[in-house]
C-alpha cells in the first residue's frame, strides 16, 4: 500500500509526462525516499499504480545503480573505484573504510548505520579519492579525514 | 593567455545567481536570439562557428540541428544531456555548478532554434546538488521572463524541466537516454534512425552535450564567425579540458583548440607538470573510451611534430600511433603506473555498465575483466594476451552501441604499446605485484 503523500507525489510526476510509465523510475525513487529501499510489496503497489506489471517494473528498478531492491542502511556509501581515484590512492581508503566498519563492498553494519558500494566515477577526480555519503561529496581523502567524515553520520 | 568563453566569470562571486550573472552581460544572447532573429538565423550562426559536439563524438552541431526533422503538427524536443560520467571527464559537472545560467541561456535559445516548446536537462542521478542549482536557477530565469509564456513578448513559449538519471553510466549515450526518460531501462536503440527523426516517444529530437549548449551562448552574442576564427582547422572554438590522475595542478580548464599537448601538460597556467617531479609514462586524453598513448605519442605525432589539443591532431595516426579528443577529460599517468593494473581496472567499469542487450559486449567485457585480473594477480599465461586483442577485436564494430568499442580500445591500445609490460607479468608473477 502506498501512503497518501507517495501518492500525492507520484501523481505530480505522472501529471508531467505523457505516459503514466514515465514517471516510473520517480515514483521508485520516491517511495524509496520514504522506506529506504524497494520491498516486492513495494514494488506491486507502484506498479499497479502506474498501470504495468510488477515485472516490468523490476527490470527497470534493478538496471539503475541508485535504486536498491535489498534492505539498507540509514547512510549509504558510494566509493568512487574508477581510474583517477585508483590511481590516487583509492585502495588505502577501501582498507580503510573496511577497518572501520567491518563491512566489504555490498554490505551492511550490523546496526544499519552504514552500506557500503563500489560507485564509478563520482565527477570530482581532480581531487581523488573521492566518496559520497547519501547527497553529500567528499574530497581529497586521507585516513585521518575518514575517520572525522564518518562522525557525522548517525 | 587563452581566451576564456564559458569560464571568463567563473571565479566571480555570486554568478551562480541570475543578478550577477545579468551583471556580466548575462541573458543578452537570448534577446539577441528571440528579438532579432529567426530561429533558422540561429541555426545558420552555429552552423558557421563549426562547433562541434562536445559531448564525445565531435559531430557538427549545427548539421545536427539542420537535420531535425519538422512535420506538421508534431512535437519537437531538446534533450540536454548531463549524464556526464565517463570516468576522467568533470568538466559539465563544474559548468553546471558554477554557472548554472549558462547553460540555462543556451537551453533557451538552442530551443528557439529547434522549435522545441518542451526541453529536458537530464542530469546524472548521483548529481544532487548540481540538481538543486539548476532548479533554482531555472525557477530566477522563469521569474525574470527567461521562461514560461510569450518570452520577452516575442510569443515563443518553453518549459524547461530537469530529469534526473537513476545511476547508470550507458544512459549518457543518446538514445539510452531517451529511453530513461521514457521511464524505461536504458537499453541504446538502433541507429538510424537518428534522434533528430525519431526521438523523445518517437517526436524529433536533438541531444546535446552540456558544454555543446554551453558554446552557443557566444556563438550568439559574437557571431559565428567570430567563434570560427579561434581553434585550428576543423577544430574551432575553446574546449573545457578536464584534467586529472598525477598532475601538478588537475582541474578544469578552458583551452583554445590547437594547444600543443606539451604545454598544456607542463606550462603553468595549465596542469604545471607531473606531480612529485616523476616522469610522464602514459595519458589517457579524451576519457575513459578512448585509446591509451604512451608519453612519447602523447607530445609528438609518430613524424615528430608536436601533437596538438584538437580533434584531427589527438587522432592523427589512426589508432596505430593517435588517440581521440572524446569527452576531453585527460589522464595523466606518471612513471610508477601499472598499465595492467589500470587497463584492468578500465575492463572492470566496462563489463559493470554494459546493459548487456548485445552478447559481443556483455561477454566480451566479462572475459576482458577475468583475463586482466589474471595477468595482474600474477596467475596469467602467455598466450592471455593474444586472447586479450581477439577477444577486444570480436566485440569491436559488432555491437548497438558504441561503449562496446569504448570497452575494447584501451585494452588494445595498451597491448599494443606496452605488450613488453604484459609479458613482464607473465615471466614475472611476483615482482610485478608489488
Ligand atoms: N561525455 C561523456 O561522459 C561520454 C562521452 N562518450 C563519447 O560518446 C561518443 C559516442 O557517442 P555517439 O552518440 O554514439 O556517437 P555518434 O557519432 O553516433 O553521434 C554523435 C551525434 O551526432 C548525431 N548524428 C550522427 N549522425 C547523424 C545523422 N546522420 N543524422 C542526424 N544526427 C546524426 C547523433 O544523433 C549524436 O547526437 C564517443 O566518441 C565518446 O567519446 C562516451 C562515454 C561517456
Ligand atoms: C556509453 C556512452 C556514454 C555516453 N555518455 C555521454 C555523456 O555522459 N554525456 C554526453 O554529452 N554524451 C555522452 N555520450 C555521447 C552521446 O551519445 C551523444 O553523442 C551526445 O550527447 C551528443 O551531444 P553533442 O553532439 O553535443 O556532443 C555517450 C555515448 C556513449 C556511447
Ligand atoms: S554495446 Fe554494450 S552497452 Fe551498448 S547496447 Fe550493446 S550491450 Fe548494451
Ligand atoms: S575517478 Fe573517482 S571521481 Fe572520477
Amino acid at each position: 500500500m502506498l501512503s497518501t503523500d507517495e501518492i500525492r507525489r507520484i501523481d505530480h510526476e505522472i501529471a508531467l509526462v505523457p505516459v503514466r510509465k514515465a514517471a516510473s523510475i520517480e515514483a521508485l525513487k520516491i517511495v524509496q525516499h520514504h522506506r529506504g529501499w524497494i520491498s516486492d510489496e513495494s514494488l506491486q503497489a507502484i506498479a499497479a499504480h502506474l498501470g504495468m506489471s510488477a515485472e516490468e517494473l523490476d527490470s527497470v528498478a534493478t538496471f539503475y545503480n541508485l535504486i536498491f531492491r535489498k534492505p539498507v542502511g540509514r547512510n549509504i556509501i558510494l566509493l568512487c573505484d574508477s581510474i583517477s581515484c585508483y590511481v590516487m590512492g583509492y585502495e588505502q581508503i577501501y582498507a580503510h573504510l573496511q577497518a572501520l566498519l567491518h563491512i566489504k563492498f555490498g554490505e551492511t553494519t550490523p546496526d544499519d548505520r552504514f552500506t557500503l558500494l563500489p560507485n564509478p566515477c563520482l565527477g570530482s577526480c581532480d581531487h581523488a579519492p573521492v566518496l559520497m555519503i547519501n547527497q553529500d561529496t567528499y574530497r581529497n581523502l586521507t585516513n585521518e579525514k575518514l575517520q572525522e567524515i564518518l562522525k557525522e553520520y548517525k | 593567455m587563452a581566451r576564456k568563453l564559458l569560464l571568463e566569470h567563473i571565479n566571480v562571486p555570486g554568478i551562480n545567481t541570475l543578478d550577477v550573472y545579468r551583471q556580466k552581460g548575462g541573458y543578452r544572447a537570448v534577446e539577441k536570439a528571440l528579438k532579432t532573429l529567426t530561429p533558422d538565423e540561429v541555426v545558420e550562426e552555429v552552423k558557421k562557428s563549426g562547433l562541434r559536439g562536445r559531448g564525445g563524438a565531435g559531430f557538427p552541431t549545427g548539421m545536427k540541428w539542420s537535420f531535425l526533422a519538422k512535420p506538421e503538427g508534431v512535437a519537437r524536443y531538446l534533450v540536454c544531456n548531463a549524464d556526464e560520467s565517463e570516468p576522467g571527464t568533470f568538466k559539465d559537472r563544474y559548468l553546471m555548478t558554477h554557472i548554472p545560467h549558462a547553460l540555462i541561456e543556451g537551453m533557451i535559445v538552442s530551443s528557439f532554434a529547434l522549435g522545441a516548446n518542451t526541453s529536458y536537462i537530464y542530469v546524472r542521478g548521483e548529481m544532487m546538488p548540481q540538481i538543486r542549482i539548476l532548479e533554482r536557477a531555472i525557477a530566477e530565469a522563469k521569474n525574470a521572463g527567461f521562461l514560461g509564456k510569450n518570452i520577452l513578448g516575442s510569443g515563443y513559449d518553453l518549459e524547461l524541466y530537469v530529469q534526473p538519471g537513476g545511476g547508470a553510466y550507458i544512459c549518457g549515450e543518446e538514445t539510452a537516454l531517451l529511453e530513461s526518460l521514457e521511464g524505461k531501462r536504458g537499453n541504446p536503440r538502433i541507429k538510424p534512425p537518428f534522434p533528430a527523426i525519431a526521438g523523445l516517444y518517437g517526436c524529433p529530437t536533438v541531444v546535446n552535450n552540456v558544454e555543446s549548449i554551453a558554446a552557443v551562448v557566444p556563438i550568439i552574442n559574437d557571431g559565428g564567425d567570430e567563434y570560427a576564427k579561434i581553434g585550428i582547422g576543423r577544430s574551432t572554438g575553446t574546449k573545457l579540458i578536464s584534467a586529472s590522475g598525477n598532475l601538478v595542478r588537475p582541474g578544469v580548464y578552458e583551452i583554445d583548440l590547437g594547444l600543443p599537448v606539451e604545454e598544456f601538460i607542463y606550462s603553468d597556467e595549465y596542469c604545471g607538470g607531473i606531480a612529485n617531479g616523476k616522469r610522464l609514462k602514459a595519458t589517457v586524453a579524451g576519457g575513459s573510451s578512448v585509446p591509451i598513448l604512451p608519453a612519447n605519442l602523447t607530445l609528438k605525432l609518430a613524424n615528430g611534430e608536436p601533437r596538438l589539443m584538437s580533434y584531427e591532431s589527438l587522432s592523427e595516426g589512426g589508432f596505430a600511433t593517435g588517440t581521440m579528443l572524446g569527452s576531453g577529460g585527460f589522464i595523466a599517468f606518471d612513471e610508477d603506473q601499472c598499465i595492467v593494473r589500470n587497463t584492468w581496472n578500465f575492463s572492470r567499469f566496462y563489463h559493470h555498465e554494459s546493459c548487456g542487450q548485445c552478447s559481443p559486449c556483455r561477454e566480451g567485457t566479462g572475459w576482458m575483466e577475468k583475463v586482466l585480473h589474471r595477468l595482474e594477480y600474477g596467475h596469467g599465461k602467455m598466450s592471455d594476451i593474444d586472447l586479450l586483442v581477439d577477444v577486444s577485436k570480436k566485440i569491436e564494430g559488432n555491437t548497438i552501441c558504441p561503449l562496446g568499442d569504448a570497452a575494447a580500445w584501451p585494452v588494445a591500445s595498451a597491448i599494443r604499446h606496452f605488450r613488453d609490460e604484459f609479458e613482464w607479468h607473465v615471466k614475472e608473477p611476483v615482482k610485478s605485484l608489488n
